[in-house]
């Protein structure tokens, strides 16, 4: 399954955008950000980009105010994520210019969409910041 | 372009998300939703509402639920927003209902109807949009609705449709294998599809594929190679490049595929050693994303068939690791190490003193990952130190989950290495003693069972001395508070058989006790039971001896409160315990025989003592005893028999015998089958020696020479019988005395003494001497020859250690950070354009003075300053951190992010080369402008409460 949930979360600890790959409750979600949110932002700088809860590994980013969390299994390659994390940004970034965190309030849905484009199934299927844009360009366009 | 979106939303969406953002509390957010949850039910339900504000509800109904509130008001809204004809509310109708519903809700019917429709669609966008949807909503049975047209679609000549196409088979594969079993071939078909991005896709269910039955794919060995191969040789398009590695996260794909597929398959693998050979020189090593295939190579190498080059390659990479001043890199580390030692044991060795660091370090994830690294490499040779290590670790934390993964990797450790029964029960104290409740209850009877029989020698004076000083233990333990219940079962027990039985501890100090513990934990009826049958054998066994027995008033008190107990079994342990007691010498002898908890009870099954008392009866004239086999007339009786059969007989009265005992059931309260051996003559199940021999194989008592026992002083002192091990403990005194005395402190405070070592540690040199000692006794301190370079090591390292992290690094970056602020820091965001930067020029808002936006010469008051100074090389350590320590390469990369490094690096950089450096990094300048001047026309701006919202993410 590999990647279990992306989250990004502000340092206020208010969730900006979730994206599951296996289902959980409205409750469940909840109870899980709050416990999640609450480990990473404890921690310091110098620490482990990585936590362990419960089943799932942490890896987390941080950017200017905004956390980005990603929970995978246990056998997925943590530095990877780590890298995985960038790329996204630095997709977002190309998209709307200098990403920061009303952008993507602003643009839920097109941040879902990109996600929709780089993860499937709970895997990493595109990487390419071409690929992952050119659909959501088409759209704009169209519209 | 982003922006552009922006102008299409109302006034009323951007006024919410603007106080969403602004929101500084959880209770005020929720008011903001619950109030919008209102405002939406009665709008989204009006008829006529045009395309593009429905979309804008349905956005805000995502919004409502991602802030954990219900909107299932209006799901049906979005599922009816999937018909539309207009691509992007379409695509956006099948996002919220992917996020809404899982695949068992009632409206996913409204929708697959929907999906087989878009999935015929001539726009390949709207038929990308539909895949997605299929990947999250289809579930079991509604796959062969979409599997026709899912199929024809693998072969679309749009690359991004083949893609999805792919990945909605992998899903029904997922949720249910033998439904596409037949197709699986297309996956192989894909592998060699033109486009990388099939290609790289196709490797997800490949992967899961082979994991499941590695035999059927090894003919592919040779493709992936060459695939691997022209990865790493930059054949894919730059598209796929990532931080000038090429598509790394195929790479990393392939290479896991790959250790599968050479996991003890030597020719497989002989095959892979040139690519993985090639990966290990060319990757950069002073990147991230290179150190994360690096990491892959390793683990595909501890995988694969050992090649000697190979594993050398990697154990560079790992010492690389181990060395680097990342916490992230370290913690890969330890897990590449992981790995590798169980092909070659003795690299441990040379990282001793890393693994040391990090098993000390503050930092909660790279410790536990250490433990794991351990737990893997432990020994009888190092497990004392390890599982105490372990103990204490699990003392410090709160963690439940975690708590329970340690405490039983503790219990399986001491029953697999355990180098003395003594040591073994001691270690079972303290594992009670803390988790007591989450360890399994097998444990606690397996410990029992091991106190009972002793060492399985015909050393009875030894089991006689391992009793005593169990028991001493045990009262001491006692008088801890909140003990949790299993343990207090153990010492219940224990005290019960053996409480007496050295002459240490008189009747009544026993007695008293167990009945402290029954009235201590009064609402824990199994510990109560367990104590009164404790009360019943002592009482036993001194009447046996024909001594004079005095209830304790606590303890008559106690069974006058039980004797009325709605707890039918309490009440009757009190019962048997009265009646035991007004029995004479003989009789309890024989109920209560002394330490025969192990002895095999003979059960006559036939009742053969009753016969003359039957005898009797019958020529008495009572009805003789008919067997149920020859009792068809009594129809109620055989039904219910009957009935009974068919129910495996687990409710209902039982009219067969009771089966004969069974190793692997234990009894929940064993010492009811002493108590009850004539009363009840009912067989119950008994410990059985074969089974203790097998978990605990009997260790030589080398109790003596484990020379390396860091806490045996407390073991000594704990335990308090110096004449248990007689001829060691004066030889070992000295070096224990050393050993204590340096690492373990008071031992009461384990966890904050490693803390104090860990930040004492540099200047120190007998630190890490310690800290040598420890690493001698967990990696087998068997090379003195290796101790006196190691400390020279430690001492460069150290000392390096203090002058990097203090001086040059922190320095360094402060000053680059601190230069590089003002060019680098203002969210161009808001300082892009001429006139805006006036306009916030003269707000002067707190915000701006905040983050540093200001130039340093106006940053004129010191408290404004300070935090400004302080902020923004936090925001660069960040990053240069989560970088994993790679300087010189990623600060230039990081601190340009998209841009060009010359910037960064100028440090009087001023607002001119500002404006062309953004207009370098965001794809049109213009857009960030009306970006901004769009977001101010909505009244959000940056001196408003949350300026974070304006941060670039990049910056």
């Amino acid at each position: 399954m590999g990647i279990r949930f992306i989250l990004m979360v502000n340092k206020q600890g208010q969730t900006r955008l979730a994206q599951y790959y296996e289902w959980l409750t409205l409750e469940e979600r909840r109870a899980l950000e709050g416990e999640i949110v609450r480990k990473c932002l404890a921690r310091n700088e110098q620490q482990c980009s990585f936590v362990e809860h419960r089943n799932y590994k942490i890896v987390y980013r941080r950017y200017a105010s905004l956390f980005f969390l990603v929970g995978v299994d246990n056998d997925e390659n943590e530095l990877a994520i780590l890298e995985f994390i960038h790329l996204l940004v630095e997709t977002m970034d190309r998209h709307f210019g200098n990403v920061c965190e009303l952008d993507i309030m602003f643009h839920l849905e097109k941040a879902h969409f990109m996600l929709e484009e780089m993860v499937m199934n709970g895997s990493i299927v595109e990487t390419s910041k071409a690929n992952i844009l050119s659909p959501i360009q088409l759209m704009d366009k169209a519209s | 372009m982003g922006s552009q979106g922006g102008f299409y939303q109302s006034k009323e969406f951007l006024d919410l998300v603007k106080s969403i953002g602004e929101a500084r509390s959880k209770a005020e957010e929720d008011r903001i939703v619950l109030n919008e949850i209102e405002t939406l039910k009665r709008r989204i339900s009006e008829p006529d509402i045009p395309k593009r504000k429905m979309k804008e509800y349905i956005i805000r109904l995502v919004y409502i639920e991602m802030l954990g509130h219900d909107a299932s008001f209006g799901y049906i809204h979005a599922v009816k927003m999937t018909h539309d004809d207009s691509l992007l509310v379409k695509r956006t109708g099948y996002l919220a209902v992917t996020l809404f519903l899982n695949e068992d809700h009632d409206l996913i019917i409204l929708i697959v109807n929907t999906i087989q429709k878009d999935l015929k669609s001539d726009n390949y966008l709207v038929v990308c949009a539909a895949l997605n949807a299929v990947c999250k909503l289809i579930n079991e049975e509604t796959i062969p609705a979409v599997l026709p047209q899912a199929m024809e679609l693998l072969a679309h000549p749009k690359e991004a449709v083949r893609k999805k196409a792919i990945m909605a088979l992998h899903r029904f594969y997922q949720k249910s294998p033998s439904s596409v079993s037949h197709l699986v071939s297309n996956f192989r078909k894909r592998l060699c599809d033109n486009d990388p991005g099939v290609m790289g896709a196709t490797l997800c269910p490949l992967f899961e594929l082979i994991a499941r039955d590695v035999n059927s794919y090894k003919d592919l060995v040779i493709s992936f190679v060459s695939i691997l191969k022209q990865v790493a040789e930059r054949r894919l398009s730059k598209a796929y490049d990532y931080h000038q590695m090429p598509a790394p996260f195929i790479q990393i794909k392939l290479l896991k595929i790959l250790a599968l597929l050479g996991s003890g398959d030597k020719q497989a693998s002989e095959n892979m050693y040139t690519v993985v050979g090639d990966i290990f020189r060319k990757c950069d090593s002073s990147s991230n994303i290179g150190n994360a295939v690096l990491y892959e190579c390793i683990c595909c190498v501890s995988s694969i068939y050992p090649n000697p080059k190979l594993l050398e390659s990697a154990a560079d990479v790992i010492s690389r690791f181990l060395k680097s001043d990342s916490h992230n890199l370290k913690y890969m580390g330890i897990d590449a190490l992981g790995r590798l030692i169980k092909i070659s044991p003795e690299i441990a060795e040379q990282h001793q003193l890393a693994v040391i660091d990090c098993l000390e370090d503050p930092d909660d994830t790279l410790k536990r990952k250490t433990f794991e690294l351990l737990y893997k490499m432990t020994k009888s040779t190092n497990v004392e130190v390890i599982v105490d290590r372990m103990i204490d670790y699990m003392i410090s934390i709160n963690d439940n989950h975690y708590k329970t993964e340690i405490a039983s990797r503790c219990v399986e450790l001491a029953e697999q290495f355990a180098p003395s029964n003594q040591w073994f029960i001691q270690t079972m104290n303290r594992v009670f003693e803390h988790a007591g409740d989450l360890v399994n209850i097998k444990v606690a009877h397996n410990l029992m069972r091991l106190i009972a029989e002793g060492f399985g020698e015909d050393d009875d004076n030894a089991d006689t001395k391992l009793r005593s000083s169990a028991v001493e233990s045990y009262l001491r333990i006692l008088g801890e508070p909140k003990l949790p219940s299993v343990f207090l079962q153990v010492i219940c027990w224990v005290l019960g058989e053996y409480g007496t039985a050295d002459g240490m501890f008189s009747a009544s100090d026993i007695t008293g006790k167990l009945c402290d513990v029954a009235e201590a934990y009064s609402n824990d009826e199994t510990v109560k039971a367990y104590a009164t049958t404790a009360l019943m054998k002592i009482y036993a066994f001194e009447i046996a001896a024909r001594r004079k027995v005095d209830m304790l008033p606590e303890c008559q008190s106690l069974m006058e409160e039980l004797l009325a107990s709605h707890s039918t079994d309490l009440q009757q342990r009190a019962y048997e315990l009265q009646a035991v007691i007004g029995l004479d010498a003989h009789a309890v002898a024989c109920i209560m025989p002394s330490d025969a908890s192990c002895e095999d009870i003979e059960v006559d099954r036939d009742l053969s003592f009753l016969n003359d008392y039957i005898q009797e009866a019958i020529e008495k004239g009572a009805q003789p005893y008919i067997p149920e086999s020859e009792r068809s007339g009594m129809l109620n009786i055989s039904n219910f028999r009957n009935q009974d059969h068919h129910e495996a007989s687990s409710h209902g009265l039982r009219f067969e015998a009771y089966e004969l005992p069974k190793p692997a059931v234990q009894s929940r309260i064993p010492q009811t089958l002493i108590a009850s051996t004539e009363i009840v003559p009912v067989p119950e199940p008994m410990y059985p020696r074969e089974s203790y021999q097998t978990t605990m194989p009997s260790i030589p008592s080398d109790a003596g020479s484990a020379e390396l026992k860091l806490r045996l002083e407390g073991v000594q002192k704990k335990w308090g019988r110096s004449t248990y091990t007689p001829a060691t403990s004066t030889s070992n005194s000295t070096s224990q005395k050393t050993v204590n005395g340096t690492s373990q402190g008071d031992g009461a405070s384990t966890v904050s003494s490693m803390r104090e070592t860990y930040d004492s540690r540099k200047p120190q040199v007998e630190v890490s001497h310690e800290k040598q000692k420890l690493a001698a006794s967990l990696f087998g301190g068997s090379s003195k020859t290796e101790k006196s370079p190691a400390t020279g090591h430690k001492a460069a390292k150290a000392s390096s250690h203090v002058v990097e992290k203090s001086h040059v690094p922190k320095s360094s970056l402060e000053v680059a950070s601190e230069k590089a602020t003002p060019a680098q820091q203002p969210p161009d965001l808001l300082d892009l354009g001429e006139p805006t930067a006036t306009s916030t020029a003269l707000q002067l808002d707190p915000f701006k003075q905040l983050e540093g936006l200001l130039d340093a010469t106006e940053v004129a008051s010191a408290v404004n300053g300070a935090p400004a100074a302080s902020r923004s090389p936090d925001i660069m350590a960040l990053y240069a951190d989560t970088a994993a320590g790679i300087h010189n390469k990623n600060d230039a990369d990081l601190l340009s992010g998209l841009s060009n490094p010359s910037v960064t690096n100028m440090p009087g950089t001023t607002a001119m080369p500002q404006v062309t450096q953004s207009s370098s990094k965001g794809p049109n300048p213009k857009d960030s402008l009306e970006k901004d001047a769009l977001v101010r026309q909505m009244g959000v701006n940056p001196s408003s409460q949350n300026p974070n919202l304006f941060k670039d993410l990049l910056g």
